[in-house]
């Protein structure tokens, strides 16, 4: 009644049997590695981070942000993130206007005092003080327990000073192919409110400055009379494709696309632009002005690469919009595992943009006014590089931290509209130095 | 309050004090020591470990009504959705059956309900076991990474390789914890082991587990897994014949002259398992064939 071969076993004998065993327990055994790890985290506990991040740039802003996050799941699929951002911004912006060879004076976007720029200088404004406050709620589910499709809805609630902002986000993504495969598409809506003090500035008026004004009352009539109404408002929508492709066992793909459309006021009320002669001398500064509407195609693409004891990261983005300003980013992480759960991670950021169509450095008196100017320098062209390198490490079993040191440094291009002589020995395009500093604490 | 106990163990003499964590699962006594005096820690892999075992027993346990084995036992030869930690366990379970010729499958289940050991007084009629015969061989199975169908009347039990399985899952939840900081421990669920030595250079001593059907005491075990089948507490005596309770799927009989039992030792535990399966499944053939096959082994006639 028993199966006896001469070599008391009648299995499949060419390889031995304990080997090919052995083959199948590892196959067994290793394909559901990442199965047990998420399982292992999954924990309905309550996991905690928070950051400090302090920005600088050389002679302007600087800025301390607190991050504060909180993240549960719940039933290992349900997961709930609150994040609160607290940011402190103080120092000099510039304020559109081009260095000159004499001493200019500009009064300060209140109405209330003015303040005056060296010569050489790129007029800053240096009353630019803020502090902002954010609020992130997202909450991400299985629509069912046994279902492919994860939901995802957001909101965030953001005030500042002059500035507050509401937001609403849903996403649905679907896995495929034994989760290998996760196409997703979202919406958000958000709607801005601007309440700046001194009122909104009616664009392509020129700039009340109290020197050229016998008495304070006909210079604050003057003023007001560049004023429109107290507060503006920009309504946004915006969609998101998105593919992300497991394609081996260290390889990772991603793909999105997105539309974004914004209208409302646009125009950024405290940037002007200088009026010069044909010596190039400033004659003038008026507010600038720019479209109400805004449609931006952006898309994105990621790999991410697991080595031997390296994971890297590689991404690219291309965004195009009809005020014309076109960029390209490239970006690469390379995350090094060290010795007791450290890392190392080198970070560089590679950015290129054109100018917006209605960008100009200035105008020559005598030109016609165009419906929108902008010398704001972050839509002009440009080149940044960011260079930056990354520290984590393990306090205990609980607890970890990070620190993260990066340099940025942008530099405008002239878009080759010098029209005017006399600007030569002026710095038009300055560049743009800064320095973050960033520290993370999970627990 | 949690479903598990937690308490700091003395060391014998050479090692130092470990963690003892203890619950109950797959119908067994199981424990966990760790050798770490964190106790935060080892609130929170007990906490994992307990979780990943009792995820195991609730998707593949054939007694749980709402188990995914439960659905696909009762789907009546409609096809059932499965993930793919259920596709490696079929590709396992299909791999060492073609490996045994059929001897090992886990489609035999149902003849255990013709061969009543607890209080038998015949041996079935031929008919009702070429009956049941008809409802056994994995071959019959139909499976895909996504989906898996069973013809009416079949049923699959992974009785031989889950326990075993859960064994190897918790040592992959200790490892990514455990590794950096050598920090050695031992699995015993129900019987079956795994131990792991991270070489530290301040304890290095093996763990001493008492076996139960081994008039041997005790094992001695640092490293790598340890599995046992046996037979001693299911069998009966008929006509001059000892039945046990394991039966070979494909006579429909029950194996004859088996080992009392059969301890294995391998790099990990399903495999340490399967050893002792297929080497009971061999009868009186089991010491030729753990020899044969060179696999390290305690074994009980």
């Amino acid at each position: 009644m028993q199966l006896i071969s001469k070599n008391c076993f009648s299995g499949n004998k060419s390889l031995s049997l304990k080997s090919k065993l052995a083959i199948a327990a590892t196959s067994l055994l290793g394909s559901t590695a990442t199965q047990t790890i998420a399982n292992e985290t999954s924990d309905d506990d309550w996991n905690f981070s928070a950051s400090v991040l302090a920005y600088s740039e050389t002679d302007r802003v600087s800025a301390v942000e607190v991050i504060a996050n909180a993240e549960i799941t719940i039933d290992d699929t349900g997961k709930l993130n609150i994040k609160f951002v607290l940011d402190s911004l103080t120092g000099a912006s510039a304020n559109g206007a081009i260095a000159q060879e004499s001493v200019q004076t500009f009064s300060r976007p209140s109405g209330n005092g003015q303040y005056d720029i060296a010569v050489g200088n790129t007029p800053l404004d240096d009353t630019f003080k803020d502090t902002r406050a954010q609020l992130n709620i997202s909450w991400s589910d299985l629509i069912n327990p046994e279902s492919d499709y994860t939901y995802t809805l957001g909101t965030n609630l953001s005030r500042e000073f002059d500035f507050r902002s509401i937001g609403l986000s849903a996403e649905l993504a679907r896995d495929f192919n034994q989760k290998n495969t996760t196409i997703s598409g979202g919406f958000s809506v958000a709607a801005e409110e601007y309440n700046p003090k001194g009122a909104i500035p009616i664009s392509l008026t020129s700039m009340a400055i109290r020197g050229n004004f016998a008495t304070e009352d006909e210079f604050n009539t003057a003023f007001e009379a560049t004023r429109s109404s107290s507060s503006k408002t920009i309504s946004s929508g915006e969609f998101l494709l998105g593919w992300t492709q497991i394609v081996n066992r260290t390889t990772l793909m991603q793909f999105n696309y997105g539309y974004a459309d914004k209208s409302g006021y646009l125009t950024d009320p405290f940037k002007i632009v200088s009026i010069i002669n044909s010596q190039g001398i400033a004659q003038d500064y008026i507010y600038e002005s720019r479209p109400e509407t805004r449609a931006q195609h952006s898309v994105f693409g990621l790999v991410k690469k697991h080595l031997d004891e390296s994971v890297i990261d590689f991404s690219y983005r291309y965004t195009t919009d009809d005020w014309e300003i076109d960029s390209h980013t490239f970006d690469l992480h390379w995350h090094i595992f060290a010795d007791g759960g450290s890392f190392w991670e080198p970070h560089i950021r590679l950015y290129q943009q054109s100018a917006a169509d209605f960008y100009s450095t200035y105008l020559v008196q005598g030109e016609a006014l165009p419906q929108f100017i902008s010398a704001d320098y972050r839509i002009g062209e440009m080149t940044s590089i960011t260079l930056g390198l990354k520290y984590g490490f393990e306090l205990n079993e609980d607890q970890r931290a990070e620190v993260r040191l990066e340099y940025y440094r942008q530099t405008p291009k002239s878009i080759g509209n010098e029209r005017v002589a006399g600007l030569e020995n002026l710095d038009l395009y300055p560049e743009l130095d800064a320095i973050y500093l960033q520290v993370n604490y999970y627990f | 309050m949690p479903d598990y106990t937690l308490e700091l163990k003395n060391g014998q003499k050479t090692s130092h004090p470990y963690y003892q964590i203890r619950f109950y699962a797959m119908a067994s006594p199981c424990e966990v020591l760790i050798k770490i005096q964190d106790e935060n820690l080892c609130k929170k892999l007990a906490k994992s470990i307990t979780d990943e075992v009792r995820r195991i027993e609730n998707k593949y346990s054939r007694f749980q009504p709402a188990s995914l084995l439960s659905k696909i036992n009762h789907s009546k030869s409609i096809s059932t959705d499965i993930d793919l930690e259920t596709f490696q366990l079929l590709n396992y379970s299909n791999e060492v059956y073609n490996l045994s010729d059929g001897l090992f499958d886990i489609t035999s289940g149902i003849l255990g309900k013709l061969w009543n050991f607890k209080n038998q007084s015949t041996v079935p009629n031929e008919d009702k076991i070429a009956d049941a015969l008809s409802f056994i061989g994995f071959n019959k199975i139909k499976y895909t990474e996504s989906s898996v169908s069973l013809p009416k009347g079949m049923q699959i039990d992974f009785g031989g390789i889950g326990k075993e399985y859960a064994v190897d899952q918790v040592a992959k939840i200790l490892d990514i914890h455990c590794i950096h900081k050598k920090i050695n421990f031992l699995i015993n669920l129900g019987g079956d082991l795994f131990a792991k030595d991270y070489k530290s250079e301040t304890d290095n001593s093996p763990w001493k587990v008492g076996l139960d059907d081994s008039k041997n005491g005790y094992i001695s075990l640092l490293n790598g897994a340890v599995a046992t089948s046996g037979t001693s507490q299911r069998s009966f005596f008929q006509n001059g014949k000892i039945y046990s309770h394991l039966l070979n799927p494909k006579t429909g009989w029950p194996i004859e002259n088996p080992p009392k039992s059969v301890t294995c030792f391998a790099e990990n535990c399903v495999l340490a398992g399967t050893y002792s399966s297929l080497a009971m499944l061999q009868g009186s053939n089991a010491e030729c064939f753990l020899k044969s096959e060179e696999i390290e082994h305690i074994l009980v006639m």
